[in-house]
């Protein structure tokens, strides 16, 4: 404050000039506003991711620090069977769960994009799962999967479907799917009121034109619609593949990993290594591993995202 | 931005070409869809309040009650839940943590957003890909690293070790979307301002920052929201249970050995979903339209 009035005032002093030429010198007052915010964020991200690499190095403990052992954390990994589960667990996990959650949420955010009545209160109300916390929300999965009292055996069993109750959490594969299942429930809305947002920013002239053409329904949307789209399809995508990767609280909530590990992500098995069972070493290292699978999705988009660009005639 | 775009479009054309589909069509299209997708996004909120109110021995009982419905509405999981458990001190912890951090994150997030889109200091560009990407880190990369720092700064098992914490990804997603902001604000009025003999800082605070409210709410509330919902932090860096946040106390405190307390349970889960859910209806149309806003720059 003290910088601002000098600024305004008639004859300054020596000092208050040098002040104020330092407020109107943009990479000072640039340096001085970016202050909290890097702080803040060297302090609590770029340090840590650091240190994580560094722990992943080494053979710390929970209240021992640990020495340099090299790659030692990393040669056990790969010979560690649990490790390569986890690591399938979560390609499947990611790859199924994200294109369901594309395929479905696009559809939703097509029909939203319909002139529907009580428009508004549709779109608020489907962002419902997305706004809840997680954890509360696979809380009530918890519940709805239910070995002795699935609402979900219950009702198919009075509709004749089946004739037993279904052991959702109990089965690998029904335990995968389940939780898969959990995972895209929580992700359509996302995608689709991002995937919205793109549908309204594509003007009705070029339907229009296209209809004249004579061309019909399917074309409107292949020719159309999802050329259109596809930046926003890249950018939703990766933000969605990212978090359905290093997903951690539906497992933990649903499965803690189980049964016989089907359902071990990289970050809960992270977790149950480093933080429950006190090697943070190990539990480093299997983080560590999950960056290249990351830089990898980010390339993909950022190189899926360049050609778009190109091919819509911006620049190179 | 994105308001000034949807409010710019004219009502007429909002239903696009859909006038040209018959009745029928439109309804197998579209109504019988949606109707399905509601179903299904909504039934897990219907079942975990039933299942709230829902007194014990019919919550089991299916062959005599019908589990869709209740018979005789009961109190009693919400009243254990907030006379004989921590949950009221769970809930406070949370405001009082998410609060914080939002209001950290939210100062640090002005500051940065106004210096990178507006000052334009060297390196500006460079500065803004950096808060980018690291929204892209996840904590699920960073909580034993943090655990380990949170310990050493004997933060461990206090509310600092999230307040501090929390701003890792509140911060990058907040200068983000102010970014987006800002930049929706005129030049002119800012080089009126400096005209007018206006320091930087009384462009922020008497022409930028008012101008922005909608940004700063939307901001606020998505900080608010993520706070809430937080779970990897709360769950390694908290162990005592008074000092727990809502979502790490009903998972590790409310389920005992292996008689689960579904009512209790599902009363806390709709109980802690309350608060972000009313927040998030009251400004739900900034909220659509700030993300909206986020994603199209």
């Amino acid at each position: 404050m003290a910088v601002s009035s000098a600024a305004v005032q008639p004859r300054p002093s020596i000092l208050s000039r040098s002040l104020s030429l330092l407020a109107d010198s943009r990479n000072a007052l640039g340096f001085g506003f970016m202050l909290p915010a890097a702080a803040l964020l060297l302090v609590f991200l770029t340090y840590p991711l650091g240190l994580g690499i560094w722990l992943g190095f080494t053979d710390a403990r929970i209240g021992r620090p640990g020495i340099f052992i090299g790659i030692e954390n990393y040669q056990y990994l790969s010979d560690d069977a649990v490790f390569w589960l986890s690591v399938f667990n979560t390609l499947l996990y990611t790859i199924s769960a994200s294109i369901l959650k594309f395929a479905l949420g696009l559809w939703l955010a097509l029909i939203l994009n319909q002139n529907l009545p009580f428009k508004s209160f549709f779109r608020a109300i489907v962002l419902l799962p997305w706004v809840v916390p997680t954890v509360l929300s696979a809380i009530a999965f918890w519940w709805i999967y239910d070995s002795q009292f699935s609402i979900l055996s219950w009702a198919l069993m009075e509709m004749g479907l089946i004739d037993h109750r279904i052991n959702f959490l109990g089965d690998p594969e029904n335990a995968r799917a389940s939780v898969i299942a959990a995972n895209v429930w929580r992700g359509i809305p996302f995608v689709a009121i991002t995937l919205l947002a793109g549908l309204q920013t594509i003007p009705q002239s070029l339907y229009e034109a296209a209809t004249l053409d004579g061309a019909s329904r399917w074309q409107l949307f292949r020719f159309v619609t999802l050329p259109l789209l596809t930046p926003i399809i890249a950018i939703t995508m990766t933000f969605s593949v990212l978090f359905t990767f290093t997903d951690f609280q539906l497992i933990y909530v649903l499965t803690r990993g189980g049964p016989v590990n089907a359902t071990h992500l990289m970050a809960t098995l992270s977790f149950q290594r480093g933080i429950s069972g006190g090697q943070l070493g190990e539990g480093a290292a299997i983080a560590v591993a999950m960056i290249p699978f990351l830089l990898a999705a980010i390339l993909f988009s950022y190189f899926g995202l360049q050609r778009r660009k190109w091919q819509q005639g911006g620049g190179d | 931005m994105a308001t000034i775009k949807k409010t710019k479009r004219p009502e007429l054309d909002e239903g696009g070409m859909g006038y040209l589909q018959s009745l029928p069509r439109r309804v197998v299209t579209v109504y019988l869809p949606l109707l399905v997708f509601v179903i299904v996004l909504l039934f897990p909120f219907y079942w975990m309040t039933i299942t709230a109110i829902k007194p014990n021995h019919e919550m089991t009982d299916y062959a005599n009650f019908n589990p869709f419905w209740v018979v005789h509405p009961t109190f009693e999981h919400i009243r254990y839940l907030l006379f004989d458990t921590s949950y009221p001190g769970w809930l406070l912890n949370t405001i009082i943590i998410s609060t914080a951090a939002t209001f950290l994150s939210l100062l640090a997030a002005v500051f940065a957003a106004y210096a990178i889109e507006r000052l334009r200091f060297s390196g500006a560009r460079q500065v803004g890909l950096a808060i980018f990407l690291s929204y892209l880190v996840p904590p699920s990369i960073l909580f034993i690293p943090l655990s380990v720092m949170v310990f050493n700064l004997g933060l461990y098992d206090t509310p600092f070790a999230l307040i501090l914490t929390y701003p890792t990804f509140l911060v990058p997603f907040c200068t983000w979307l102010l970014m987006g902001y800002f930049r929706s604000i005129p030049f002119e009025l800012e080089e009126c301002a400096l005209i007018d003999g206006a320091s930087r800082w009384q462009i922020l605070t008497k022409i930028v920052l008012p101008l922005s409210v909608p940004g700063l709410i939307s901001a606020g509330i998505f900080a608010f929201t993520l706070s809430w919902n937080e779970f990897i932090y709360a769950l390694t860096f908290i162990q005592s249970s008074e000092n727990k946040t809502v979502p790490v106390g009903v998972l590790t405190e409310l389920v005992r050995s292996d008689v689960y307390e579904w009512g209790a349970l599902m009363a806390g889960a709709l109980i802690g979903s309350l608060p972000v859910v009313v927040l998030y209806s009251f400004f739900v149309e900034h909220y659509v339209s700030s993300m909206t806003g986020a994603v199209k720059e």
